[in-house]
């Protein structure tokens, strides 16, 4: 009776079908044309035909190469060093140009270097940039990541008191969520700037002007970890209000029972809270390290990437390439190698937090 | 001895408060400074960043550096951009993948399962890693509108609003939330011989007012703030939206920092405001997307 009320394909494809043929025009198909295209040498507007390239795109961003240099030695076979006393080695493009006997290395350039005995290690790779934005991307989750979950973790243990007014600061912590990345980082450019900016000015006052002023966002050590620090502070509180509301689902007669049996404070965190945020975690983890894999807005207004690339990250190479070389298959390229680490590190991450 | 525990209780009390207000702080001072700079000249702006005057309104203290913005740039026509975009797509955000939510849990149809978790599946994209094809896309779509057949969606309001009507998160939203109304409620109304749509409008739309504000809220503040998409798609100056609508103060060779902060107070203080009066949704609101 009830099945045959329900019943209709009709109705069920009539209603469904606007939003289904919306997703699947500009979800589902641009997000299989990123992978076709990252095949091609396809433009954003070209008179020229479209060819189908291989895995070239591929090579031409990831392909890298380790090279060992064997120091320059004179006729009697000692090395030669300079004024300094550093061993000379052959020059690098002597082998990555026009060099037929090492066509592995051709058009590479070096990425880092390290010295093994006499000898150098060079790593060379296709493209340094790319290399640079996605060991900076890497390291930006990495850092973001747990230290976002972790801080808005302990936001929400604090708001979770029952105190008088506590609903005042749980809408301040929040409040960043809610302005827009783009005006968050120009505001943090002035408590970034060089001299006198409000950081250091901040850590000079804290430390009786014993800090020396440091340009945060000009400084290849500093750069990417004060872009890391202001992400963390606009993104906390979307993350502190979904742990919120996962420390609510818990219920209050486990606390009790735990009360009951005597246990501390950080007895019924280890084993009534925390199990009971099981799923919560693997949500927030989840969907941080997917906000984090996409930042664009930051580097954009914050540093273009500088200086000398220390904040290029993947976002950016890609639109760089897709929008301002109009390179869509570069750009997709990069898309697509991005959205396989987004997958490979999520399901990574559900595997890691199954239940056992 | 009484007198001591309440002594005890009065200090962790005011520990904790200070340790609350002591993070407020940290939350609220870049914004403090942001409205307290826009009332300043720019010398003194850059000059007050020494001392706790960056966020205090003391000084040489105007409303010139908002009328200087508003002769600067077309501030008003890139707020009226905005506000048409995101109310727009909004408004189809809320119709569409309600429908579609609605045809997911109350009707029997053949391959909604698998078409379900093909749409539930795109929650994992970014949309980052489609926004270059959707751009080449967006260059060879065809439309028809007042002017009749055209080629390329680039520079108009619908490259802007169309790809983000429909989105796996919305719709799944609403499913949750139709999931746990009353099928009673809907038989019930099918025997009386109630058509889809009738009931769709009457009887499931009037109870939905929570998940609709919860999906509104959280379309607003994605399409409101959204920042690398206009920034591909709209050159032209007429439709541009405010977060791109800022380069034109700072693409100059002397940022007039003054300005800069008159208009990002002037795009972010409407939004704080709406938020402020409405927090408990808005909340709420980012709280319903951690209940999976």
């Amino acid at each position: 009776m009830a099945s045959k009320l329900t019943r209709s394909n009709r109705a069920g494809w009539i209603m469904a079908f606007p939003g289904i043929a919306l997703m699947t025009l500009f979800i589902i198909v641009p997000f299989f044309l990123a992978f076709a295209f990252s095949l091609t040498n396809q433009r954003l507007a070209s008179p020229n035909a479209v060819e189908y390239v291989g895995f070239e795109n591929y090579s031409d961003l990831l392909g890298l190469a380790v090279f060992t240099l064997e120091p320059e030695r004179d006729e009697s076979g000692a090395v030669v060093r300079d004024e300094d006393g550093e061993i000379e080695y052959p020059r690098l493009r002597n082998f990555t140009r026009n060099n037929p006997d090492y066509p592995n290395l051709a058009g590479k350039r070096e990425w880092f270097s390290w010295a093994s005995g006499e000898n150098r290690t060079v790593v060379l790779s296709s493209d340094v940039v790319f290399m640079k934005a996605l060991v900076n991307t890497f390291t930006f989750v990495i850092f973001v990541a747990p230290i976002q979950a972790g801080l808005a973790l302990c936001l929400a243990l604090l708001i979770n008191q029952k105190l008088r007014g506590i609903n005042v600061f749980r809408t301040v912590y929040f409040m960043p969520v809610v302005v827009s990345i783009v005006v968050v980082s120009i505001l943090w450019r002035f408590i970034y700037s060089p001299g006198d900016g409000l950081l250091n000015n901040a850590l000079g006052w804290l430390t009786f002007g014993a800090f020396t002023p440091q340009d945060w966002l000009g400084n290849t050590s500093t750069a990417l970890p004060a872009i890391m620090a202001m992400s963390i502070w606009q993104g906390v509180g979307f993350h502190m209000v979904i742990w919120l509301a996962g420390l609510q689902n818990i219920s209050p007669t486990l606390y009790e029972a735990g009360n009951i049996e005597g246990a501390n404070k950080w007895q019924t965190f280890r084993y009534i809270t925390w199990p009971g945020l099981r799923n919560t975690a693997v949500l927030i983890l989840i969907v941080i390290t997917m906000q984090a894999f996409a930042l664009f807005a930051q580097i954009d207004v914050m540093t273009s990437g500088g200086p000398l690339d220390s904040t290029q990250v993947l976002v950016f190479q890609a639109v760089e390439r897709g929008y301002g070389k109009q390179d869509i298959s570069g750009g997709s390229t990069i898309s697509v190698i991005l959205f396989v680490i987004v997958l490979t590190i999520s399901l990574i991450q559900r595997y890691l937090t199954r239940e056992r | 001895m009484a007198t001591v525990t309440a002594d005890n209780r009065g200090l962790r009390l005011a520990t904790r408060y200070a340790v609350l207000i002591l993070i407020a702080i940290i939350f609220i001072f870049p914004l403090l400074f942001m409205v307290m700079s826009s009332l300043k000249p720019s010398a003194q702006l850059l000059a007050d960043t020494k001392s706790l005057r960056a966020f205090l309104p003391v000084g040489d203290l105007s409303f010139d550096n908002y009328t200087d913005a508003f002769v600067r740039a077309p501030i008003g026509l890139f707020v009226f951009n905005s506000v048409l975009v995101t109310g727009i797509t909004v408004l189809f955000c809320i119709f569409v993948c309600s429908l579609a939510a609605f045809a997911f849990v109350f009707i029997d149809w053949g391959g909604k399962t698998i078409i379900f978790s093909i749409l539930l599946a795109t929650l994992i994209i970014p949309y980052e890693t489609i926004f270059i094809p959707l751009l080449l896309m967006a260059s060879q779509l065809p439309w028809i509108g007042a002017e009749g057949f055209e080629i390329g969606w680039l520079n108009s309001y619908r490259v802007q609003i169309v790809p983000f009507i429909a989105d796996a998160l919305s719709i799944f939203l609403f499913v949750q939330f139709f999931k746990d109304l009353p099928k009673e409620l809907i038989e019930a109304s099918r025997v009386e011989g109630a058509s889809w749509w009738t009931i769709y409008r009457k009887v499931v739309m009037p109870l939905s007012g929570p998940v609709i504000a919860t999906a509104a809220i959280l379309k607003f503040l994605f399409m409101y703030n959204q920042y690398l998409w206009p920034l591909m798609v709209v050159q032209e100056e007429g439709i541009r939206p405010v977060m791109v609508g800022l380069g034109y103060f700072t693409d100059q060779l002397n940022v007039p920092w003054g300005e800069v902060m008159a208009y990002l107070t002037v795009i972010t203080v409407p939004v704080l405001a709406f938020y402020l009066a409405l927090q408990r949704v808005f909340i709420a609101s980012v709280a319903s997307t951690g209940v999976k």
